[in-house]
């Protein structure tokens, strides 16, 4: 196989996503497009939890209030300062980078349920300061975020189409960009701390340090999903970012495949798609609109269960078995594409063998890491 | 080398996959026509006319407000058995929000982009609709008559195509603020407000009538967070003798029980949004656990509230009389109450809207019809619309619960928005009903 330079693959790939996006944008019309544009503030806000959880080990039940951070940043440079919409982006996304910074001191310092309790506070707390400064921040009602479409479009560009551009762009950006860093150095030394941070630190590597690039880089994605789900609601207010959307992102990246950058795709399509579907079907098959509202929940319950039985390393994971049993997958491979990756299978078994030691992971958990490793080319 | 790198390949790729999903998953236009009858608008068919709405039909908002779209819609069934609106009939979907703005954004997204509406009938809540406004200007759907009397509707240059309906809050706190400053004088005056634009912009009628030394106490709430102990503890703390409530119906009910708990019973001054008697009673023995006949009743005895429709006491009034008519018929499991009175009310200047955008209504027909002026329909007062003016109702009486309804203590009052503007009496009649029940073209 040739040697191709890893970001000009990605590049290459992306670009030839974006053309694709470009051109479905075209022929969907224009509620496709908006549930395309719906998608990307999940994929981006999800794609940073999954390398958070997936790569370095800790876990976040409180992404959600940084994407809140990410919206309200958004909303007031937008209302007070009327910055165009690449240096709303920008801005939200440090901000809610450096929001991560200070909670991810902390956050190193804690371990397991001890972190999960933390971050579940933030996702608790922080939609709530938005009422307690009503004044600057809107309260109940929140702050309104309706940019139009650029004057350079003309008059009569679509939109949703335009917001639907927007947002997958900003989404490709941050997958490729997140897809680097995976196989940069930094990757490498989150995979050493997730696996055994005794070790990692034995070999040098400053482990809290490493913790703290992790959760800014989880946060600093949030925040750029935060502002992408501002502009496509057209609205930021407590109600957008609740408790349940931070447990929807976690979610969405375990039924993607934890870890895997394809597996938040799969997730954020499940959790825009699915509830929308499930509730026309129950109307269409005339349940009562005072039940309707329920039936998502509970297709949403079940769907969790299911492919956590059948697909335990996520979507991706299942699709990942599902080429490597057709044989597509040495195919892709020799093209220099894989649908597998580093996948849910590898971070699922070092997660148990962290729990439970050596030998102790699940024949199916475990099986396809070793593969890998073996495999590593 | 663990082949880590693929992961961003797949996940561009899947990004790609999933728009071309999106792609098949997308449909084409539709129809044509023969009569004179034509497909002039979206959503609009020789048969049919479509709308949608945003109501929340669960959720904190949902006592009382969920029954306003099954009203409107039972008027709309009683038109359509009725020959329609030159022969279409009107087929109302409205979808559940939970009053969540976010909600709010997607629902309409789905009516107006999916569905094809032909416009936004009576979507509900100051909150929520602030969300989807803009959008909804921006694609340039008629935005008719929304379930708020939000000030904010009426914003002819940035929101031409949306336009209020109900008495607005400004109005009303005026009203009821010179009632108050009539009949409660040198009395120590406080407000509990939700507080959004709803309540901000009551208090800011309020605050127009009421002189500022009165006003011992401003307390807001947030529809979130049902704690309101402390700020009932406040307004006694600072001795209100008065207190004037702009609140949905759970939190009048909450204030109502909140003061019963604090042993606090000052004159109670309730927003016509949230007084309905019927609504109020069912929340207070739900919420207080009480069954006894008679119990709610015996808690909303004496509070003062203004109506802009007529009472439902009044069952020789000709409006009363048709819409009950149509409640038997169509909705006799919902209460005969003021948010049915409400929804028929609405679903009515709807149809005297349409009937004036023309037989082949754009949509831009019906914006036009409504700039032009509406007549007086199941209202008391006129309606104020104008091209510059996209307030609806203008005035309304005061009132006292009494036994479940209310009771008119003054006649109709009607005012403008502005600081100065003053409040005068309404004398002339209220037109009756048309005997069909449905407006003439």
């Amino acid at each position: 196989m040739v040697h191709v330079p890893t970001l000009a693959r990605h590049l290459a790939v992306a670009i030839v996503a974006a053309a694709i996006i470009l051109l479905a944008s075209i022929v969907i019309g224009d509620y496709r497009d908006y549930q395309l544009a719906q998608v990307a503030p999940s994929v981006v806000a999800v794609a940073g939890l999954t390398v958070l959880i997936g790569l370095s080990g800790q876990i976040s039940i409180g992404n959600g209030a940084f994407m809140a951070v990410g919206g309200y940043t958004s909303a007031l440079l937008f209302g007070h300062l009327q910055w165009p919409l690449v240096a709303i982006l920008i801005g939200a996304t440090c901000v809610a980078a450096l929001t991560g910074a200070i909670f991810g001191v902390a956050a190193a310092r804690l371990r397991g349920p001890y972190l999960a309790g933390a971050t579940l506070m933030l996702a608790v707390a922080l939609p709530s300061i938005a009422t307690r400064f009503a004044s600057v921040l809107g309260g109940d009602q929140g702050l309104g975020f309706f940019a139009s479409v650029p004057g350079f479009l003309g008059p009569t560009f679509s939109l949703q189409r335009w917001q639907a551009w927007f947002s997958c762009g900003v989404a490709l950006l941050v997958l490729v960009l997140l897809a680097n860093l995976v196989r940069s150095q930094v990757g490498r030394n989150w995979r050493a701390v997730r696996d055994d941070e005794v070790a990692a630190a034995l070999a040098g590597l400053n482990v809290a340090r490493l913790q703290i690039l992790a959760f800014i880089v989880s946060s600093a994605c949030a925040g750029a999903g935060g502002m992408l789900l501002a502009l496509v609601t057209g609205t930021v207010s407590p109600s957008l970012f609740t408790l349940g959307l931070s447990i929807q992102l976690l979610t969405a990246a375990v039924l993607g495949g934890l870890g895997s950058l394809a597996g938040a795709i799969w997730g954020s399509a499940l959790l825009v798609f699915a509830p929308t579907y499930l509730q026309n079907v129950a109307v269409s098959n005339g349940l009562s609109t005072s039940s309707s509202p329920s039936i998502p929940i509970v297709a949403y319950g079940v769907v969790l269960i299911v492919v956590m039985l059948v697909f335990p390393s996520g979507i991706q994971g299942g699709v990942s078995r599902l080429a490597r049993m057709t044989g597509v997958d040495g195919m892709l491979s020799r093209l220099g594409f894989a649908p597998s990756s580093l996948g849910a299978a590898t971070v699922a078994s070092s997660i148990v063998r962290r729990r439970h030691g050596p030998g102790a992971a699940g024949p199916g958990a475990v099986q396809p890491a070793e593969q890998q490793r073996a495999e590593g080319h | 080398m663990i082949s880590s790198h693929r992961a961003g390949v797949a996940g561009v790729a899947g990004l790609a996959v999933l728009s071309i999903l999106a792609a098949a998953c997308g449909s084409g236009g539709s129809g044509s026509s023969g009569s004179a009858l034509t497909n002039s608008a979206p959503g609009i068919t020789p048969t049919t006319i479509t709308i949608g709405s945003h109501q929340p039909l669960t959720g904190i908002a949902a006592p009382g407000y969920s029954e306003i779209a099954p009203a409107a819609n039972a008027y709309f069934q009683y038109l359509n058995a009725h020959g329609g609106i030159y022969g279409r009939k009107i087929v109302y979907k409205y979808l559940n929000d939970q009053y969540n703005p976010a909600l709010t954004s997607t629902v309409v997204h789905q009516l107006v982009l999916q569905d094809n509406v032909y416009a936004i009938f009576n979507g509900l809540g100051t909150p929520t609709h602030l969300a989807v406004a803009p959008f909804l200007n921006s694609d340039h759907v008629p935005d008719v008559f929304v379930a708020s009397g939000c000030e904010c509707w009426n914003s002819t240059a940035s929101l031409p195509d949306t336009f209020g309906w109900q008495l607005d809050y400004v109005r009303e706190g005026k009203i009821l603020g010179a009632y108050i400053e009539q009949h409660f004088k040198n009395k120590k005056i406080g407000f509990f407000f939700q507080g959004d634009e709803f309540g901000q912009d009551g208090v800011k009628g309020l605050s127009y009538e009421i002189p500022k030394k009165q006003i011992v106490a401003e307390k807001s709430y947030d529809p979130t967070n049902i704690n309101i102990g402390p700020q009932v503890d406040a307004l006694k703390a600072a001795g209100a003798q008065v207190v004037v409530s702009f609140t949905v119906p759970a939190f009048t009910a909450l204030l109502k029980l909140n003061m019963l708990g604090l042993k606090y019973s000052p004159q109670l001054v309730v927003s016509d949004v949230g007084s309905d008697p019927i609504t109020l009673a069912g929340l207070l023995a739900a919420f207080a656990k009480n069954k006894t006949a008679g119990f709610g009743n015996s808690l909303t005895q004496g509070i003062v509230t203004d109506g802009y429709l007529p009472s439902l006491g009044q069952a020789s009034n000709s409006w009363i009389a048709l819409f009950t008519k149509i409640h038997d018929q169509y909705i006799p499991k919902l209460p005969l109450d003021g948010n049915v009175l409400y929804g028929m009310s609405v679903g009515y200047a709807f149809v005297q809207a349409m009937f004036k955008a023309g037989k082949n209504p754009t949509r831009a027909d019906l914006v036009n019809a409504i700039n032009a002026g509406l007549p007086q329909g199941a209202s008391v007062a006129p309606y104020a619309y104008s091209s510059s003016d996209h307030n609806g109702i203008t005035g309304a009486y005061i009132a006292t619960i009494s036994n479940g309804a209310l009771v008119p203590n003054t006649g109709v009052w009607v005012t403008d928005d502005s600081a100065t503007g003053a409040i005068t009496a309404y004398t002339a009649a209220q037109p009756a009903a048309p005997a069909s029940g449905i407006p003439s073209p």
